[in-house]
């Protein structure tokens, strides 16, 4: 990896967290009804997601903004998702941060927890079957990994010998819920040998070896044609979401704990200085323009048109069926006799 | 049967373009039982479609019901494979392979046993086109799964789901009632760039037996099948339940001469209302039956439907003979199932009315 890459990571890791930090004020604000943030686990996203070949289908949860964003997703196009404006690819049709973008690769984003994982594995089935260069890469934390559709997918993956990377963030908390009262063993990590697999576990605030990590689990994935389990140790900084306080089930000082000793983005930033590649007035430039960026974005989202009305019964098949085009006729109608009310 | 009453022409305004028959008028037919005509669907879509691929549990020596056989041995073991014995991975799997563009042909062993994919199914593959805003979608799934009363299969092989299905927004689902309708229907839905779940009635895999079209052929979805016409009463059924209501149909010819028109609504979501509404309009009684339990079952839709769309033609109320509202019992099945005694008094009832 080269300095300017590594650089070039390191601002994407504090574009994320600009973008955060904004986003997350906005919803607390009343302009965006909904946010998530993930704050603490910059270096997950930067460092796997560069590691990934641009065309690698990603299968992920919620709390992998980075990684689109790294394969160019714009901070626009996140902010009309959140604000549902007409440019949302996906119409309006969902909560904000569930993006997805088949120009990117990335799967749009869906709330029930793990249904993406046996789903990565069908997608890798397909990359084996056409004999591409390429991982299917799925995203979960330590909480989903206790569906039954976590099981079921390793053990799918182990036994139909598929090219995929299962990249777990373990960041310490699902919603409320301690890791002490999510599994009893050692971990995710620990897992993957009984569905027959290779395993690392990689500390997620350290960008460089959570991009090791990726690489070597890609190229081995590739190579045998076999799954491989990433767990990353991370810390969830923030919320569980906008709709959550965490100090309602964790100490201040906990939180404070990981961001000061253990923060991703401070300990690159950290070593990019101690290598002579970056320094604090770059650092505050970088900050200053990020933020600008993000609130540029945000008022352009803002200012938006809604899509339209006629895209409510689109997409749910290929074509509208008949029942649909009269719920269509009939829920425009009343419209028309109410046009005040709506 | 004879091919004419088999293939249903189709509308050349409204369907998108499907491949018919070979030769229609001097087709070559092969006489199948349902099980044949499934797997003879599945090469079929297998030889046309590089993508497509045949997964579940124990498909790989043929199928607990023989659907596969052959399959394995023809397109080889990365197009047709056993996956671990797991539900919802397999309609995870499902998904995810159809979300990159390809063909899914997924097998769950029994309906009963469709649940633990349910979330996968509702949640994910329904809604993945809509979700996404179409930069995604998974329309080439197709799940496969025997359903209904085989006389002896109690609470556990003998579900009749649909109705579960019907009610999720994106997914279309279909229930064959005989091997040529089968054959025709599976290639539609498998080609149908929509999620669908294909019912297959149990009952009927090794029973049910007719010419079958040789060749590649489908019968367009979301089209009902008129099977006979008739002046007095509508009836209405799909899957293995015909039967049942022919024979009812036959004994209120021959008892009461009552003169029954016949539908088999082959797609019941999206079911063919104007095809029931226009019979219903002209016999102004229905009845509509099936094996699943009454309340909330697809008669319910159907009924009240008919009741928007036919209320002055109505002559009588609409008629439902269904299972009764209990797990299917295994004792008690000849008591507990639509049979053509119940479906005839129904008839009656309703013509007499």
């Amino acid at each position: 990896v080269s300095a300017e890459e590594w650089v070039r990571m390191y601002k994407a890791m504090v574009s994320q967290q600009e973008m955060d930090t904004i986003f997350y004020g906005s919803q607390r604000q009343g302009r965006v009804s909904f946010y998530m943030t993930a704050t603490g686990e910059e270096a997950i996203h930067i460092g796997s997601a560069a590691a990934l070949a641009f065309d690698d289908p990603v299968y992920a949860q919620y709390r992998e903004a980075g990684v689109i964003m790294w394969r160019g997703f714009t901070k626009q196009q996140f902010a009309d998702q959140c604000f549902s404006n007409v440019r949302d690819l996906g119409k309006g049709r969902q909560m904000p941060i569930h993006v997805g973008s088949s120009e990117h690769h990335f799967h749009t984003i869906s709330s029930p927890l793990s249904t993406q994982i046996p789903q990565a594995v069908g997608a890798a089935y397909a990359l084996k079957q056409e004999g591409r260069d390429n991982v299917a890469m799925c995203f979960f934390g330590e909480g989903a990994a206790s569906e039954g559709d976590f099981h079921a997918a390793l053990n799918f993956a182990g036994t139909l010998e598929v090219p995929i990377v299962f990249f777990c963030r373990n960041n310490g908390y699902a919603i409320s819920t301690p890791t002490h009262e999510q599994y009893r063993g050692d971990g995710i990590a620990s897992r993957a040998v009984g569905y027959g697999m290779h395993a690392i576990r990689v500390d997620g605030n350290d960008m460089a070896a959570v991009y090791a990590a990726t690489k070597a689990a890609r190229e081995l994935a590739i190579s045998n044609s076999c799954p491989v389990l990433i767990e990353a140790m991370t810390y969830r900084v923030g919320h569980h979401s906008t709709s959550d306080d965490s100090s309602r089930y964790r100490s201040i000082d906990e939180i404070k704990k990981w961001k000061e000793d253990v923060d991703p983005i401070s300990r690159f930033r950290n070593y990019l200085e101690k290598e002579g590649l970056w320094s604090q007035d770059e650092d505050t430039q970088l900050r200053s323009d990020e933020r600008l960026e993000v609130l540029k974005a945000l008022e352009a989202a803002e200012t938006a048109g809604k899509p339209s009305l006629e895209e409510m019964f689109t997409d749910v098949f290929d074509e509208k069926p008949a029942h649909l085009v009269e719920q269509e006729e009939a829920m425009l109608a009343h419209i028309a006799k109410y046009p005040d009310k709506y | 049967m004879s091919l004419k009453r088999i293939l249903t022409p189709l509308p050349a305004a409204s369907a998108p373009l499907r491949r018919q028959a070979a030769a229609m008028s001097t087709a070559a037919v092969t006489k199948m039982n349902l099980f044949t005509a499934v797997n003879d669907a599945m090469r079929i879509a297998m030889k046309t479609d590089d993508t497509a691929v045949v997964f579940g549990e124990d498909v790989a020596f043929g199928g607990v019901f023989r659907c596969s056989v052959g399959l394995r041995e023809e397109f080889g073991n990365d197009r047709v494979f056993n996956t671990p014995l797991c539900e919802q991975g397999i309609a995870g799997f499902a998904i995810g392979y159809a979300s990159m563009g390809k063909t899914a042909i997924a097998e769950i062993q029994f309906a009963d046993y469709i649940f633990p994919a349910f979330d996968q199914i509702v949640n994910e593959a329904a809604k993945y086109r809509y979700r996404s805003g179409n930069e995604f979608d998974v329309g080439g799934l197709t799940f496969r799964t025997p359903c209904g009363a085989v006389g002896h299969g109690g609470h556990y092989h003998s579900q009749s789901p649909e109705a579960y299905f019907t009610m999720t927004p994106g997914l279309k689902v279909v229930m064959p009632r005989s091997p040529a309708e089968a054959k025709g229907l599976l290639l539609a839905s498998i080609r149908d760039p929509n999620p669908v779940v294909f019912l297959e009635p149990k009952a009927l895999y090794r029973t049910s037996v007719e010419e079958v079209p040789d060749g590649d052929y489908e019968i367009a979805l979301g089209k009902a099948d008129v099977m006979r016409t008739g002046a007095d009463v509508t009836v209405v059924g799909w899957g293995g339940q015909l039967r049942v209501l022919e024979a009812a149909c036959d004994m209120a010819e021959q008892e009461r001469g009552i003169s029954c028109e016949l539908i088999d609504l082959r797609t019941l979501m999206p079911w063919d209302v104007e095809t029931v509404e226009k019979s219903v309009n002209k016999t102004g009684r229905l009845i509509v039956s099936h094996e699943a339990p009454v309340t909330g079952g697809f008669a319910a839709e159907i009924a009240t439907k008919i009741t928007e769309r036919c209320f002055l033609s109505l002559e009588a109320p609409i008629e439902r003979v269904c299972g009764y509202d209990t797990p299917f019992p295994l004792i008690y099945e000849k008591y507990y199932v639509p049979d053509k005694l119940k479906c005839f008094e129904a008839i009656v009832k309703a013509a007499e009315y």
